[in-house]
């Protein structure tokens, strides 16, 4: 009797041994240098706090309403620092961390605001840059943007630029000259309506979390269950103890299958390549 | 009884080594890592294209206002030349010798070009022109993809390369793939590389 618990004891501690070997090598994927990220706390994050909260809630209006009728994600940032970066350097990757846009098609695009650093940059995932076009971009920021801007107005600058970035997007021309907002307006007041699910943002968060280091666990327990122990356990002739432990680690890894997009707002996992144009003033 | 057990541990133990040998570090790891690198160089190359697509345009608006730059303009001329028709070997990504001339050759024209936008800003006609706006700012949105689409591939060779070079990765690659091979990487900085920004 001693020495099978020796053994067992030997066995626990060897199975402790890999799991944790296991660990740490999912643990360590390598911490490669990147700008720090705000929060993406919806479809106008104001981090500078430039923004009044009725443009902040016009914006969010417009571009909900936007991806509601086209599918396509178009997020407005002020940003605090660009942390010595440039603001192309900055933007795609901010692009990416947030994933703007859906994955596989890469519609999303970015409005970025440094007024530290006094620039802008629209940034255009791989799939927009078709219609939303180097040269629009610029348009849009030399027309539309900067005039306000200079005048020191980041509201008007930001709704306006928005508003013709969404025009090009749903196919419109970009008319040249004072910036029409009127139309465009008409264009986008959501005929849909927002559907709002309740917030669960961080629940999904806890469980992407949590999925890579349970699953050698799983993997490990369904060895252990249907394999080995079933075996060793015949052999013996012995109860079958095995069998009621093993139903209860199985099941809980499918939660974190369902993608993000409860509560306010999450990207989709698009991706960005650097189209876009930039301006400062 | 004991040996049982310990038979059970074995299989145990030989489970967790296979699982975690398969998953960790190789067999499907270093492939996969393969098809990256060479999705991040056709993404430089697609991009490096696009850019020279824009020069002739380029020129020839140029020459519209400046032709007495004849000598800047022959030099962009030139080197975009040099670079398309450069031959492209098929193992340019593990030969140094290919790869560092390709490089070059990219570096001759970004510096081709960005003389060539310092000596537009002489021309006030040729910097309200249309024409010359548009290609201008294509021009700087693909050198900004081309610097995205280089650092892309820089992080894809070094994760490659990271696997390739370190033990359990390295004995399944000589074992499984022997002919992958560790692939180079861009060696002239970005900074080197950017146009020089011109200012309205």
């Amino acid at each position: 009797m001693r020495t099978r618990c020796a053994w067992a004891d030997r066995g626990t501690r060897a199975g402790w041994a890999l799991l944790i070997l296991l660990l740490l090598i999912l643990a360590s994927p390598a911490l490669a240098s990147e700008p720090n990220f705000p929060p993406l706390t919806g479809r106008v994050v104001d981090d500078a706090g430039v923004l009044d909260t009725w443009t902040q809630s016009e914006l969010t209006d417009m571009l909900s309403a936007h991806e509601g009728a086209t599918g396509e994600q178009v997020v407005v940032v002020t940003l605090d620092s660009l942390q010595g970066y440039t603001i192309e350097d900055y933007g795609y990757q901010l692009g990416r961390h947030w994933g703007i846009g859906q994955k596989g098609k890469n519609n999303g695009a970015l409005l970025i605001v440094a007024p530290k650093e006094h620039k802008v940059r629209i940034e255009v995932g791989y799939g927009l840059e078709g219609t939303l076009t180097d040269v629009i971009s610029r348009t849009i920021i030399e027309n539309y943007i900067l005039p306000s801007f200079k005048r020191g107005d980041f509201n008007a600058g930001v709704l306006a630029g928005a508003t013709s970035m969404l025009q090009v997007l749903g196919g419109n021309s970009l008319e040249i000259g004072e910036p029409a907002t009127s139309p465009v307006q008409g264009h986008f007041t959501p005929a849909v309506p927002v559907k709002v699910k309740p917030p669960s943002l961080p629940q999904l968060a806890l469980i992407f979390l949590l999925l890579p280091i349970f699953n050698p666990i799983f993997l490990f327990g369904t060895l252990l269950i249907f394999f080995i122990l079933p075996r060793s356990a015949n052999r013996q002739g012995g109860s079958h103890a095995w069998d009621s432990g093993g139903g209860s680690s199985g099941g809980s890894s499918s939660g974190g299958g369902s993608s993000g997009g409860g509560g306010g707002f999450s990207g989709g996992g698009g991706s960005f390549g650097g189209g876009g144009a930039s301006g400062s003033w | 009884m004991r040996l049982k057990y310990f038979r059970a541990l074995t299989r145990l133990v030989a489970f967790g080594l296979v699982v975690g040998g398969l998953s960790g570090c190789g067999v499907n790891k270093i492939p996969t890592l393969d098809e990256q690198v060479k999705a991040a160089w056709s993404e430089v190359l697609n991009q490096y294209q696009r850019r020279a697509d824009l020069i002739p345009n380029l020129v020839e608006t140029v020459k519209g206002y400046a032709h007495q730059e004849q000598q800047v303009l022959t030099q962009v001329t030139e080197a975009r030349a040099k670079a398309t028709q450069m031959q492209l070997p098929s193992d340019i990504l593990s030969n140094p010798q290919a790869f560092h001339q390709f490089e070059q050759n990219q570096a001759a024209v970004t510096g081709a070009l960005g003389r060539l936008l310092a000596v537009a800003e002489a021309y006030p006609d040729l910097k309200s022109n249309q024409n010359f706006l548009e290609l201008q700012s294509q021009l700087e949105g693909t050198e900004n993809r081309i610097a995205v689409a280089r650092r892309d591939y820089i992080l894809a060779v070094q994760d490659y390369n990271t696997i390739l070079r370190t033990i359990p990765g390295r004995w399944v690659a000589s074992i499984l793939y022997p002919d992958m091979k560790v692939r180079e990487t861009f060696t002239i900085t970005e900074q080197a590389q950017q146009v020089p920004q011109v200012k309205f």
